[in-house]
């Protein structure tokens, strides 16, 4: 398959970044070369295979059996930070972050 | 303290127990040491002194009054700049975080000083952990103070180069797919990635959630296993850190009838010669050490590389959505919110974030998700059922860190792929969630360190740096 302008531009669009005429075909260029050498994946056939979706192989041996994520109690505990949390926005009016207009008429 | 030495974690300890130094002098000395040397090498972004002489302080007041010193007390540590520390700027290599100061610290921060180390300061990395040379850092590349002109790796060159260059006696580095190891490797010293688990991630900044490792980094295996044991444990601010009992890292390193295992695929194609020699080297010693060397094939080992810029890419258009110029970092203003997202991101980014951002959108996108993320999750199952199946045959694996040493700086920027392929010997285990050691095994004619790479099964780090420790022993330098 061939990455083409107008795919570079579309995933652009998605990832919200706004790119340099250079970049793009930068881009183009790389995502063909390094999409052509992740099509070797395609000679695996992984019909059969559970998708490993964390970073725990359950079949990893006697010490990793029972890894698994672990929810914490859903319990409410301040922080107290949100003048340290304001202090990195690039625009506040405590205690809101500022942003341009989001809805227009 | 005029002489120059390196200092480890144990003599550090001795020396304040005898009262021979104090901690505000230890930490004082490396300061002058960064101020030296910084300005060339890079290592360092940022420094904490206020930080560094308050807890020394507290130190000191401890060994005052007799009382018992805590792990790593004294120790003066050097962090990652993707790791939080409150108040003291955070950067993640990347100018849109350029004036970032966290509220909060990292869970392995907060137990290294709970363990009494001294946090001099936030090291220098490829740009929000990407890269595998320190070259994609937005404030300029480090460089490696024991192969000059060379790249030092990454995405942890500047914790491995602090080390390296004694300008820190251990560091905190992470690891995503060989960003601890494989600077670890570059540099000479001795890097760890513990099981994917085994330390919290929180505080870290996340590039791929699945894949993120925090580990340290230190001149010798004992003084790895030492930070280890400070920062691991389960944390419940995060859901995937568990809850095992650590590791005794400071058993004998008895490894007389230790199965090795070899597996074949790690000693193909692209591989220098001389790294070659270095790594068999090891191999004969460990043999010599009592182990039994086991050759086996981990047929998977091929798609890894494929495999993991199709997850950690994902994962990272996700995780790095975050940066939009609302709640933290740059802005770059403009009359709508979606103006103001895409030029913020734009500019903020660097060139290969900006580049896995868009591989990682596409991967994710509609009509594509099952063809790359869906697929590149089953063969990274594929990828861990190698390794289960060499550890139900083996205790641990040894393979070459790299398939070369230190290249040369620029010599791979305008080829990415040829830059990921770094990373070829290392992906794999961060893939199956295994830990694994880069130790140094010896250097090239031109004197470039080369890494011996050690991975055992989930939660086996204590077998993993038995191996390492007893190893460096015989090798007997350092």
């Amino acid at each position: 398959m061939t990455i083409r302008r107008e795919d570079v531009l579309r995933v652009a669009e998605l990832a919200h970044l706004e790119l340099e005429e250079a970049e793009l075909e930068t881009y183009r260029i790389h995502l063909d070369e390094i999409l052509a050498y992740i099509g070797k994946l395609n000679a695996l056939d992984t019909s059969d295979v559970e998708p490993m979706a964390l970073g725990f192989d359950a079949r990893g041996g006697k010490a990793a059996a029972g890894a698994r994520s672990q929810l914490r109690e859903d319990v409410v505990r301040p922080a107290e930070i949100s003048e340290a949390v304001l202090e990195n926005a690039p625009e506040a009016r405590p205690p809101y972050f500022v942003v341009p207009k989001v809805i227009e008429r | 303290m005029s002489v120059w030495r390196r200092w480890s974690v144990a003599e550090i300890r001795e020396s304040l127990r005898k009262k021979e130094i104090t901690a505000q002098e230890l930490a004082a000395e490396f300061f002058r040491r960064i101020e030296q040397r910084n300005p060339e090498l890079n290592a360092f972004l940022q420094l904490s002194p206020e930080r560094a002489l308050a807890q020394a302080r507290r130190v000191d007041q401890m060994a005052a009054r007799g009382e018992d010193l805590p792990a790593l007390a004294g120790v003066p540590v050097a962090v990652k700049d993707v790791i939080s520390t409150r108040g003291v700027r955070t950067t993640c290599g990347s100018k849109i975080l350029e004036d970032y100061v966290p509220a909060y610290d990292a869970t392995a921060v907060e137990r290294l000083e709970a363990a009494g180390a001294v946090i001099l300061g936030k090291t220098n990395c490829d740009e929000f952990a990407m890269g595998s040379s320190n070259e994609n850092s937005a404030f300029g590349p480090v460089r490696n103070p024991v192969a000059p002109g060379r790249v030092p790796g990454g995405s942890s060159g500047g914790s491995a180069a602090a080390v390296a260059a004694g300008l820190a006696v251990a560091a905190l580095g992470t690891d995503t797919g060989g960003s601890i190891r494989q600077p670890g490797a570059f540099c000479g010293v001795a890097a760890m990635m513990p099981s994917y688990g085994r330390v919290s991630r929180y505080g870290l900044i996340a590039f791929a959630s699945s894949l993120d490792r925090i580990g340290p980094l230190a001149a010798r295996v004992e003084d790895v296993a030492a930070v280890l044991g400070a920062i691991e444990g389960r944390d419940p601010r995060d859901a995937t850190s568990q809850d095992r009992p650590p590791g005794d890292y400071r058993a004998a390193p008895d490894v007389k009838g230790m199965r090795i295992g070899v597996p074949e695929e790690y000693f193909g194609q692209g591989m220098d010669g001389e790294v070659r020699a270095r790594v068999e080297e090891a191999i004969r010693q460990m043999e010599a050490l009592g182990c039994r060397r086991v050759a086996l094939r981990m047929p998977h080992t091929e798609y890894a590389i494929a495999t993991y810029y199709l997850v950690a890419t994902a994962e990272a258009s996700s995780n790095l959505a975050r940066f939009d110029g609302v709640r933290f970092g740059l802005r770059v203003a403009a009359p709508s919110l979606s103006a103001m997202y895409r030029k913020t991101r734009g500019r903020g980014f660097g060139p290969e974030v900006k580049r896995r951002i868009m591989l990682g959108t596409y991967a994710l996108s509609a009509g594509y998700y099952d063809a790359y993320y869906l697929k590149a999750q089953k063969v990274r199952a594929l990828i861990a059922r190698d390794f289960s199946r060499a550890f139900e045959q083996v205790d641990l694996l040894v393979t070459p860190t790299t398939p070369t040493p230190a290249f040369r700086l620029g010599e791979r920027t305008a080829d990415p792929l040829a830059m990921y392929l770094a990373d070829v010997y290392t992906v794999t285990g961060s893939l199956a969630g295994v830990p694994g050691i880069s130790v140094p095994c010896g250097n090239t004619a031109a004197g470039w360190p080369v890494g011996l790479q050690i991975f055992g099964p989930p939660f086996e780090e204590a077998r993993v740096l038995q191996l390492a420790r007893a190893y460096q022993n015989r090798r007997g330098d350092a």
